[in-house]
């Protein structure tokens, strides 16, 4: 009888499947306008046939996207693109760590006052930017003009060829305003309450006891990190990289108040530029939207349930 | 072994001594120089001195507040978009993540699918959704024709849902001849039927989008929160003979109470701040139809170098960030303590 019924199609059940896969539609349309609009050709690109399928696979929009047009004054958005793997790559690797060895004190090593520095923290992560945005300015100009000797001495520096990228390190990461590593800083910084939040809840969950024996055993401070802590952090670490990465790789605020000329701009200025642009059809916009995304969709992809985790984490529960 | 471990606390504390002597200072020591900004009459970048960090001019007292509030339009006007915007975003990421999540409770074949379909708005930068948006929501002009779902909208013989979406000028307002604005008006109320108590409608083409890209995220937080009610609590309303919907009306919603206020807060926050969505898709808008204190900020010191007024504007948003913000953390740590 059970079974019987379970073969029987509920028209409630129609009903669901229904919604679920109008919403569907609602979800993936964008996607698949971004989809036709940037594989098709130029010629093909009529706002009238807009919504249909591209004839053949045209990769001129890409093209154009990536390497610009230089006839009509036209910048691509290779170069953006890998200033935001610049960026977003150390800045993710630091604040993971930073985040980490915090989680760590705050869980293990509370000391006194550690009640009210905790909130202090977290609060920084819901702040609007804006309201630090006029001093932090400021600050990132004054130090451009402190460290611009210490920059003129360094490209005055002899080094043997196979030394260059030195000096290509040292000018790219010195944080001052207008630098990659301006905007490392920055996000280093105002990564350190999520990245904290995150590392401590999950050395909450980690027994005392382990510490304790740790100690017993004569290790200290970095001993105890080294060999305990750090081994199985990894699923924290999964998290807070995926997290990190993907908010600093579409991070548009700061970036487009700090860096101020095209060779240092992140990609979703770039775009922004570029999609603000009369002189840039539709079908190349929507190639550089592609690109845009592509890092941080892939990221979803491959690791989506990390990812969501990292969402939750961010609603404060752990 | 007592002095060891003094000496490994103090390590501790001098590891965390860094993040916390830079949060002091890029959060709260620049929200006090903000705070101190928007008190001068600070509009030119001029007033810098060489060499030196802060500006050397006047006092103004409150005046700059004042000024937003009293003869500021573009101010008073952001200040209703985001109410409109607030509104119109949280209900319907709720509405909308609800019923996903409650549809995708009910044993789903594909789950993981829908699931993921629905969630990765969230992994795409808001100058991407902006950007996209723009141009599904083009509504064409007199030589094009319908572009972009009015097309759509054209082609299935449903042109009465055609709009001019973002571009669309027009405000929404209880008119003062109708019945109720009479009646406003009757009891002195008729400051509510001018347009600055409207809803523009162009913000709520920015709605949808934020709305696409944030939905799912809810989604999630519900169905995290319905996965973690226990199956016996369910059974049992069943065998007391309980219908599947009286269940929900009965049980489950209100165990999501708490997932509905720590969305609010995320959402609400997100929707205060929202600056991104509206530079890449429609800027001010039509009439500062889509214009947001965020982006008026931006718009004023960075284009305008009236650093004083968009240092104002910056500290009446976090202060309204954080009505909605300190509560909650005061809570979930003062809990946290408790477990």
């Amino acid at each position: 009888m059970k079974e019987a019924l379970r073969f029987k199609v509920h028209p409630s059940r129609i009903l669901i499947y229904a919604i679920l896969v109008a919403a569907v539609v609602f979800y993936l349309l964008p996607i698949y306008i971004l989809l036709v609009t940037s594989l098709k050709s130029y010629a093909q690109v009529n706002l009238a046939t807009m919504w249909s399928l591209p004839k053949g696979l045209h990769l001129d929009s890409f093209l154009k996207a990536w390497y610009g047009d230089p006839a009509k004054g036209m910048s691509g958005l290779s170069h953006n693109f890998m200033n935001s793997v610049k960026l977003a790559i150390p800045a993710t690797i630091i604040s993971s760590m930073l985040g980490s060895l915090n989680g760590y004190v705050l869980s293990k090593w509370r000391f006194r006052g550690a009640n009210i520095i905790f909130p202090g923290l977290l609060f920084g992560m819901f702040i609007p930017y804006q309201s630090i945005l006029i001093p932090l300015v400021q600050t990132m100009q004054a130090w451009g003009v402190a460290t611009r000797p210490w920059l003129a001495s360094v490209a005055a520096w002899q080094l043997p060829i196979y030394l260059d990228w030195v000096k290509w390190l040292i000018t790219t990461y010195t944080p001052a305003y207008g630098t990659i590593g301006g905007l490392v800083l920055i996000h280093v910084i105002y990564g350190i309450p999520i990245t904290t939040l995150i590392f401590r809840n999950y050395y909450a969950e980690i027994p005392d006891e382990l510490i304790e024996a740790g100690k017993i055993d004569g290790a200290g401070f970095g001993g105890i990190y080294r060999r305990i802590l750090f081994p199985i952090s990894m699923p924290a670490f999964v998290v807070v990289i995926i997290w990190q990465f993907q908010s600093i790789w579409n991070e548009f605020l700061f970036a487009i108040v700090i860096t101020n000329k095209a060779e240092v701009q992140p990609i979703t200025v770039a775009l922004n530029n570029l999609a603000g642009s009369f002189i840039v059809e539709w079908n190349v916009q929507m190639a550089g939207a592609l690109m845009a995304a592509l890092p941080t969709l892939i990221v979803f992809i491959v690791l989506g349930r990390y990812f969501m985790r990292g969402l939750l984490a961010g609603s404060l529960k752990g | 072994m007592r002095k060891h471990f003094d000496r490994d606390r103090l390590i501790a504390v001098l590891f965390i001594t860094p993040s916390i002597f830079a949060i002091f200072v890029f959060v709260y020591g620049f929200i006090g120089w903000t705070g101190w900004a928007s008190l001068l009459k600070w509009n030119n970048i001029a007033m810098i001195p060489k060499g030196s960090l802060f500006p050397q001019v006047d006092f103004a007292g409150l005046e700059n507040y004042v000024r937003l509030f009293t003869v500021d339009q573009r101010f008073q006007t952001d200040l209703r978009n985001t109410v409109v915007f607030t509104i119109a975003f949280i209900t319907g990421c709720l509405t909308l993540g609800l019923l996903l999540a409650i549809l995708l409770d009910q044993k789903i074949k594909g789950e993981g699918i829908f699931r993921s379909i629905y969630l990765f708005p969230m992994a795409v930068s808001f100058i991407v959704t902006g950007v996209v948006w723009r141009w599904v929501l083009n509504p064409g002009n007199q030589t094009s024709g319908p572009v972009g779902v009015n097309l759509l909208f054209d082609k299935m013989g449903l042109p009465f849902l055609q709009s001019a979406w973002y571009t669309n000028p027009k405000v929404w307002f209880i008119q003062p001849e109708s019945g109720v604005g009479q009646a406003l008006s009757s009891i002195g109320l008729d400051f509510f039927t001018t347009a600055k108590f409207g809803i523009p409608l162009a913000i709520l083409s920015v709605v949808l989008a934020a709305t696409w890209q944030m939905s799912g995220y809810t989604m999630a937080m519900y169905l995290a929160g319905l996965r973690g009610i226990p199956e016996e609590l369910r059974e049992a309303a069943r065998m007391d003979g309980a219908s599947e919907i009286e269940i929900y009306r009965k049980i489950v919603l209100p165990l999501m109470r708490p997932i509905t206020l720590s969305a609010v807060i995320i959402l609400g926050h997100i929707s205060l701040k929202i600056f991104d969505l509206v530079s890449a898709m429609t800027g001010p808008g039509p009439a500062f139809a889509t214009d947001v204190p965020a982006y008026y900020m931006f718009d004023t010191v960075f284009r305008g170098n009236h650093f004083a007024r968009g240092a104002a504007i910056a500290i009446i948003l976090l202060i309204s960030v954080a009505v909605l913000v300190i509560p909650y953390l005061i809570n979930s740590i003062r809990t946290e303590v408790q477990r």
